[in-house]
């Protein structure tokens, strides 16, 4: 049977698609040995990425990622609360990640998926070890006032390389992230002001500020079938073919993470530095597509 | 450039292994692995019969349920579960009992550093004294690696914490390297040599990775070696299989 053709006429294309269905790994196989995949990728290429900064007007910071038909939509909300004892000048990030029905076939409201607590760890490990955020920015008042930044995630389509597309979501909310203008009142506590210049009180922080962001993680997730390396693979790819690397580097260079849950296809030390080479490529292409994202908003 | 660690083990020295078969008497199968003062058991029941909704019909499904040794179940123990049943999938040979769920109990007993190298090698065990067809063993070690670029094995959970970045590593464990006539080989590296799984915390350069990689590898021959000699010695009771 030879690859599918667009002019074919609708016998064809009903075997085509029987075909896909009946038996996935000799349809993906066919195209692999042409260096192709169904989608007309070749096998080194991520899908189109795109980032929308601002999509949420009430949150504080926020992005909707699109890679392929991957959505994520990130938002941030900030709160002032009382730092820990242990850490009086540090202000604290929680990360959820949320699957919600809306995103694929198999997630029901009774039946939440398997991949959601798992990214959401994944996450939180990755941003709070890459040094992004320093949390000492976020202290207000030490040992009385610090911000509280409540990340969360939703996806919105799930069509694979979820880690890489929630990542890239939480990174480009930070960096769309205003910290609000607070001041003291007379309780001694932390008042949102309003506006700016009518607030008689000395306000805490003098205007809204962007936060610094360190070196900035960007992942790349790819799929090992016996000699080949897939990147960034849409849901049913990774179905069909269950082994795949993770590989997290931030701007530096420096392996943030590199993750490899199990999987038949053993990784070699060939296939991990052709991995961490594929990143490092994804690595330019998503900081260029970042800076043409913030640059467009500062424009406006 | 020596690393002086608080319980005077050198850079490439593992704690101290324990690890016992068929202590518990319900279960299919059992294990219980201890490196140092890190505990864990593992529990295997089955195969039996149905595999779970989502899951494929056409192959053996295994279900991993992770109960920390206090507090609820959260992300940590999903994320955990997950790995496992990924990393004993890879193992297993799914396609001689279709349509049936093999489940792996592990019950964290103490927690001190390197917790899930250690209930990956005690999965494995209890999977072997369930007499569950695997088509090789695995083995598992954690690599620390320091500010200074040195890499230390086996850290204890004050190690972990003070350290710059640890990786857990799976490497298999074949048959053909006991064998005088040596190992295939892949790509011209031998077939260990290949990674079954890697969790990575913390920030390392790609060079520091490397070199767990090598100081992984070097170490999983000691442990592989421990395996077998604790499954020589104790022959499984095959009246419990089933």
């Amino acid at each position: 049977m030879g690859l599918p053709n667009a002019s074919g006429d609708l016998s064809t294309e009903v075997e085509v698609d029987a075909f896909r269905r009946l038996f996935p790994l000799r349809f993906f196989e066919k195209h692999l040995l042409e260096s192709i995949r169904p989608d007309a990728r070749p096998l080194g290429r991520a899908r189109d990425t795109t980032i929308a900064l601002g999509a949420v007007a009430s949150a504080n910071g926020s992005a909707l990622a699109k890679i392929g038909s991957t959505t994520m939509l990130a938002a941030i909300k900030m709160e002032v609360m009382a730092p820990s004892m242990e850490t009086p000048d540090e202000g604290c990030i929680a990360i959820d990640f949320h699957m919600p029905p809306i995103c694929s076939p198999i997630v029901r409201p009774g039946r939440p998926a398997e991949a959601a607590p798992v990214v959401a760890k994944q996450l939180s490990d990755t941003i709070l070890s890459s040094g992004m955020i320093n949390l000492k920015e976020l202290s207000l008042v030490s040992g009385k006032a610090a911000w509280m930044a409540y990340l969360d995630i939703y996806c919105l389509d799930a069509d694979g390389a979820l880690f890489d597309a929630a990542l890239l979501a939480a990174v480009a909310a930070f960096s769309h992230l205003e910290i609000p203008v607070v001041s003291l009142n007379d309780d001694g506590k932390i008042v949102l002001s309003e506006e700016q210049g009518l607030s008689e009180r000395e306000p805490v922080n003098k205007e809204k500020r962007k936060v610094n962001l360190g070196s900035i993680p960007f992942s790349l997730t790819c799929i090992l079938h016996k000699n080949y390396i897939l990147t960034d693979p849409t849901a049913e790819e990774e179905s069909i073919m269950e082994t795949s690397v993770t590989v997290v580097l931030d701007s530096s260079s420096q392996l943030v993470s590199l993750y490899k849950p199990g999987g038949a296809v053993l990784a070699y030390t060939s296939a991990i530095q052709d991995c961490i080479a594929l990143t490092r490529q994804r690595v330019k292409e998503l900081q260029k597509i970042l800076e043409e994202a913030i640059s467009g908003m500062e424009v406006d | 450039m020596e690393v002086d660690r608080e319980d005077g083990r050198s850079q490439n020295q593992l704690r101290p292994l324990a690890c016992s078969r068929s202590i518990l008497h319900r279960a299919h199968g059992s294990a219980s692995w201890s490196q140092g003062d890190t505990k864990v058991l593992a529990a295997v029941y089955g195969p039996r019969a149905g595999t779970k909704k989502n899951e494929n019909p056409e192959k053996a499904c295994i279900e991993v349920i992770w109960k920390p040794k206090t507090g609820q179940i959260g992300k940590l123990e999903k994320e955990y579960e997950m790995i496992l049943k990924r990393t004993l999938q890879s193992i297993c040979i799914l396609t001689v009992n279709p349509n049936t769920t093999t489940s792996v109990m592990i019950q964290v007993v103490n927690d001190d550093g390197a917790l899930l190298p250690s209930a990956i090698n005690a999965a494995c065990m209890a999977l072997v004294d369930a007499g569950i067809p695997m088509r090789h063993l695995a083995v598992a070690i954690c690599c620390c690696v320091a500010r200074s670029g040195l890499v230390i094995l086996d850290p204890t959970k004050l190690e972990e914490q003070k350290m710059k970045a640890f990786a857990y590593l799976v490497f298999p464990n074949l048959v053909h390297s006991v064998l005088p006539e040596g190992s295939p080989s892949v790509q011209g590296e031998p077939i260990e040599n290949g990674i079954i799984t890697s969790v990575t915390h913390g920030t390392m350069s790609v060079d520091d990775y490397f070199y767990c990689l090598e100081r992984g590898r070097a170490a999983s021959t000691k442990l592989s070696d421990f395996l077998r000699r604790n499954l020589q010695q104790q022959p499984t009771n095959s009246s419990k299989a089933g």
